[in-house]
């Protein structure tokens, strides 16, 4: 076997029985980046030298017996990490050769663990789309079908991980930035609760809705890389004081007799045929394991797009209001004064959908509408979260669709902005409810594209959600499916 | 009509965005076309519910206030379009 196709728990195996070194296992994903990036765009930046000085370094480790859970793993960085040493770009203009003095909490945790960073991952910029078409370093292509989209804003992510470039990689999820994609490029990708992992040294889009977590090969590299990044953090006031469970301790454990619901308002007119076919045969699956197949319902859930574009855009438009020029960046000064300095660089360093964001989430919060439309948001927010609430009480884990279609074609919707947000409808309100979410292969479409089911769970129950997607995950027959690059 | 050019370009003023023409008129329309979607939020009577900022409840963070080592002013200023004598130096504001 291709030392590139192994899972994570795979290499461990290999690593520690001697058969593969850090080293072997660095260099087969360097050549396969080298190989095949040309064509997918997945990476901004490759890490030749770092990546293999890490790896004889883990290498080093382990032969003096210090062996941690990512020894020797090469992953991959959605390029909204900053990485001190590393050039960091968040795929936008404004950032120019932008160097971190800092690694982020989640990408140190990953080196205090021996994992091996191979490089930056192409994302859209600021983490602002869906389709991975708003990069200042052009789009990422659809490893299944270079005419197609990989999915966004973790476009490159999870391109790079079904393409095999990386073992695994991290990503960021806002609106459904980390399950949509993994869901188009046919891999596991996992949002945690808010407040699960430290936001700390993430480029921030909209705070109170932006969580880190993994893009993996299959649901068992998924809880690997959740325990090696999860945990409170003292840097990120929002990181929840709360204790890590060890969330490979019973995987295997089934979903007999677990209830999941299947909230009616997800399965509507406009699914496609061959989205609802592979989502009813999941659901099927569970029925056949032994789980309890329950209706619910989540009232608001039309209401999700409205909402989340209104709250998403106010926290980004005061977010980036600190590209201005200054501290770093391209600084474009016509000699016109501070504030013109101001509004050219910003001009010229921010992409459309950037510049649409700040101007909507500007608006939003302006005098006279900051009632009408940010507070009213967040009133509906508070509903929205309340119909989760409810819904938990009944069942232990609700499954939908996690976009109504497979990957669609470059070029096919960047022409109307809100045709976009509509297409996240079913995975936004689990960022605005701040609970979890897991996007995991169920079948592919009549294109011979991947199509992802969602599972979503209570807040910090990764856990049973994990267990829930194994379940699935070892009784069906997406499990290594791969793309024939 | 939900936003009107010349609030566009006010909106542009306040983001510290120099737009062009061109921008600001796409702008506009696809303003509009979102605003108009974000009106079926007024479907729903809200009276009585409690802002939600935030989806964990959340409490000032305190920490113990002790001197520690911070990044230092090299470190700080590596990627400055325009240090100056250990600062950063921006366009004259006050004349």
């Amino acid at each position: 076997m291709n030392l590139i196709d192994l899972t994570i728990h795979e290499m461990q195996q290999q690593l520690a029985d001697g058969t593969t070194t850090a080293v072997a296992l660095t260099e087969a994903f360097l050549k396969r980046i080298h190989a095949t990036d040309e064509q997918l765009n997945a990476f901004i930046t490759v890490c030749d030298e770092e990546a293999l000085a890490a790896a004889r370094e883990a290498d080093a480790q382990r032969a003096a017996g210090n062996v941690l859970p990512l020894t020797g793993i090469p992953v991959a960085l959605k390029d909204i990490f900053v990485t001190e040493g590393i050039r960091t770009t968040c795929a936008s203009k404004i950032f120019g050769d932008f160097i971190s003095p800092y690694d982020g909490t989640a990408v140190r945790k990953l080196k205090e663990q021996g994992a091996v960073i191979v490089g930056k991952l192409n994302m859209d910029e600021f983490a602002m789309g869906s389709s991975n078409e708003n990069s200042a370093f052009g789009p990422v292509r659809n490893p299944w079908n270079s005419d197609c989209v990989p999915g966004g804003s973790s476009g490159g992510s999870a391109a790079c991980v079904a393409a095999r470039q990386a073992a695994a990689s991290l990503g960021t999820d806002t609106g459904g930035s980390i399950r949509q994609p993994a869901s188009h490029c046919g891999v596991v990708g996992l949002k945690p609760t808010y407040g699960r992992v430290s936001r700390y040294g993430v480029i921030a889009y909209a705070s109170s809705l932006d969580q880190v977590g993994p893009l993996t090969r299959d649901v068992r590299d998924c809880a690997i890389m959740l325990g090696a990044v999860a945990g409170y953090d003292a840097a990120d006031s929002t990181s929840v004081d709360t204790q890590v469970p060890d969330y490979l301790a019973n995987l295997e454990q089934g979903v007999a007799g677990r209830k999941i619901g299947l909230p009616k308002e997800y399965f509507i007119d406009g699914l496609d045929d061959d989205v609802k076919q592979a989502v009813d045969d999941a659901v099927a699956k569970y029925r056949e394991l032994g789980a309890e197949i329950v209706e619910v319902s989540l009232p608001h859930t039309k209401y999700a797009v409205a909402c989340y574009y209104v709250v998403a855009t106010a926290e980004a438009s005061s977010n980036l209001a600190r590209y201005d020029g200054v501290r770093y960046g391209e600084r474009v000064d016509e000699g016109k004064g501070l504030i013109d300095m101001y509004s050219q660089t910003r001009a010229a360093g921010f992409g459309d959908e950037v510049k649409r964001r700040i101007m909507l989430g500007t608006y939003v919060l302006s005098s006279g509408y900051y009632d009408a439309y940010y507070l009213k948001a967040q009133r509906v927010r508070a509903l929205i979260r309340q119909d989760f609430i409810d819904a938990f009480e009944q069942v232990d884990c609700i499954l939908t669709p996690v976009a109504s279609t497979a990957a669609f074609g470059l070029g096919e919707k960047t022409s109307d902005p809100l045709q976009m947000y509509l297409s996240d409808i079913f995975t936004l309100s689990a960022n605005l409810a701040g609970i979890c979410g897991l996007s995991l292969p169920c079948g592919l479409s009549d294109n011979k594209l991947p199509i992802g089911v969602q599972l979503l769970g209570k807040p910090f129950g990764e856990a049973e959600l994990l267990q829930t997607a194994y379940a699935y995950e070892q009784a069906s027959d997406w499990q290594g499916q791969l793309p024939t690059l | 009509m939900k936003i009107t050019r010349a609030e566009v370009e006010k909106v542009a003023r306040l983001s510290r965005l120099a737009l062009g023409d061109d921008e600001l008129d796409a702008l506009t329309g696809q303003l509009d076309a979102i605003l108009g979607h974000v009106e079926q939020l007024n479907e729903l009577d809200t009276d009585g519910i409690v802002p939600m900022a935030h989806a964990v409840p959340l409490e000032n963070a305190f920490r113990a206030d002790e001197v520690k080592p911070s990044l230092g002013s090299e470190k700080a200023l590596q990627n400055a379009p325009n240090p100056v004598d250990g600062c950063f130096g921006v366009p004259k504001v006050i004349e």
